[in-house]
């Protein structure tokens, strides 16, 4: 009874994203131990493995920053606060507030999935961020697109014409293993648009994703965020499902 | 407002002391055939402008900053202008009033692709519109008491507002609107281009929850944001003035029937 007190009494804060758990390390073990004594696994803010001006020229450090420490975090914090409320609905069979949670939870819950990706899909230029692929999904996008430029060129055609905000993705369609471009809307994770789809790459074409270094231009953003790519992950995850 | 301008001729071939000689021409033949010169090389165009912000773009600073105004109206609002006048240039749908354009366009749900174009320049005319320097503060007289009546008093109609924007997940509009079919003034959330008219009812204020409409002065703080607007920037002034006209289409009032 004091536990659940305690935890709905820290959620206000955390929801604001600059409660006490504020560092950009994780949500608070604290918050995790307690949890995970009751079986409720909370989401936490991944760490960069970069630092957050290491993108620029092609994304500034400040975009990095506050895309990181402010909106991420928010999406993970808002996501623990909704699926402590869920928790709480279901334990009281509470269906009325288990429906009206739905949308928070997806909202949240996928912008910490997608972001996450967006993380490991970036890499410095030093670090091989911006080399093609090879190997496997190199063949792959010649089969399915024809070049790697006409897959690029797509990808920033679908990403120029995304009307408000959304994701464009390179996605593997695991059963008959092809390639494909995909948008979705706000945080809509890749799998709403099919359930067999794999996200290789995301890009992020909400306006917090650009709009400070590229303004309203975001066919520029499109154009450069390839220097920063990081192709290694895209055809490792290929390569574990499409095997 | 935007709204469908005639262009001057399209050619500057046309004399205008000839034109008007050709009037007063008695040989009848000569007069059909400069007609019908006349008419092949004159063509009336109409497009939509863009039309300026009722303030100069630097009167809403400190809460709105010119910068933001200038990349928002400048290049957002006219790159909305120019690619309806794009898309309108060989299609059927040339000629409308913006209102109309807009019903029409979106189709009851499965928006022709000029309904982005033409919503989100009528949207943003009217939110230029919704502001003002030295706004915010209370509104007075019947826009108040319609208000009370709705809301119950005006910090609830102001925690509201201010809940729906922080609630909208994405790109969207916050309006308040007067509901035709429920007589009455109510909040309504629209997301990406989505606009009020299409369901027939009449926006009264809106406020723009695009990240571009606050990223460069609040960065992620929204909240902010949207207690500025309602603080320092809201427009009573045409609040009141668009109620007024919405009480030609809806009647609010409640009839005073005389007891005998």
């Amino acid at each position: 009874m004091a536990l659940r007190a305690l935890l709905t009494k820290r959620a206000p804060t955390l929801a604001s994203g600059l409660g006490p758990f504020a560092s950009a390390g994780g949500s608070g073990t604290g918050w995790q131990g307690l949890c995970h004594a009751r079986g409720l696994k909370v989401a936490a803010l991944p760490d960069l493995e970069y630092d957050y001006g290491a993108l620029a020229p092609a994304i500034s450090g400040e975009i990095m920053r506050l895309h990181h420490q402010k909106h991420h975090k928010a999406y993970v914090s808002n996501y623990n606060d909704a699926l402590e409320k869920l928790d709480a609905a279901m334990a009281k069979g509470d269906v009325a507030a288990v429906v009206r949670l739905q949308s928070a939870i997806k909202f949240n819950g996928g912008g910490h999935i997608n972001h996450t990706i967006f993380w490991k899909n970036l890499k410095p230029v030093n670090e091989g961020g911006g080399e093609p692929p090879h190997a496997t999904l190199g063949w792959a996008i010649d089969t399915d697109f024809g070049s790697l430029e006409a897959l690029v060129q797509k990808m920033n055609a679908e990403g120029a014409a995304l009307q408000g905000s959304g994701w464009v993705w390179l996605a593997l369609e695991k059963e008959r293993k092809k390639l494909l471009v995909e948008t979705t809307a706000n945080q809509d994770p890749l799998v709403t648009k099919g359930a067999n789809l794999v996200p290789l790459l995301g890009i992020d074409v909400w306006e917090h994703a650009y709009y400070l270094q590229y303004k309203n231009v975001k066919p520029d953003y499109l154009k450069n965020i390839w220097k920063v790519m990081n192709w290694k992950y895209a055809s490792e995850v290929y390569d574990s499902e499409a095997a | 407002m935007a709204m469908a301008l005639p262009l001057a001729y399209a050619s500057s071939v046309v004399n205008p002391f000839e034109a008007g000689r050709l009037s007063f021409s008695t040989k009848a033949t000569k007069h059909k055939k400069h007609i019908y010169q006349f008419r092949k090389v004159t063509k009336v165009l109409a497009y939509y402008g863009l039309a300026n912000p009722p303030y100069k773009l630097d009167a809403l600073e400190p809460y709105m900053s010119r910068r933001t105004l200038e990349l928002h109206w400048g290049n957002i609002h006219r790159g909305y202008v120019d690619s309806l006048n794009k898309q309108l240039a060989n299609s059927p749908l040339y000629g409308c009033t913006m209102e109309e354009l807009i019903k029409t366009t979106f189709n009851n749900g499965n928006p022709l692709p000029e309904y982005n174009n033409a919503a989100e320049v009528w949207n943003h005319d009217f939110f230029w519109e919704s502001m003002q320097p030295n706004g915010g503060r209370l509104p007075w007289g019947g826009v108040l008491d319609q208000i009370e009546k709705d809301f119950g008093s005006f910090s609830n109609f102001r925690d509201e507002f201010v809940h729906s924007a922080m609630m909208l997940f994405g790109s969207g509009w916050v309006w308040l609107v007067l509901k035709t079919n429920e007589r009455r003034l109510s909040i309504v959330r629209t997301s990406n281009a989505v606009c009020p008219l299409v369901w027939g009812d009449i926006p009264i204020i809106s406020l723009d929850m695009w990240e571009h409409a606050y990223y460069l002065d609040y960065k992620d703080d929204v909240s902010k944001y949207v207690n500025n607007f309602m603080d320092h920037l809201i427009s009573w002034h045409s609040a009141t003035a668009r109620m007024v006209r919405a009480e030609a289409f809806v009647n609010l009032g409640e009839p005073k029937i005389p007891v005998a």
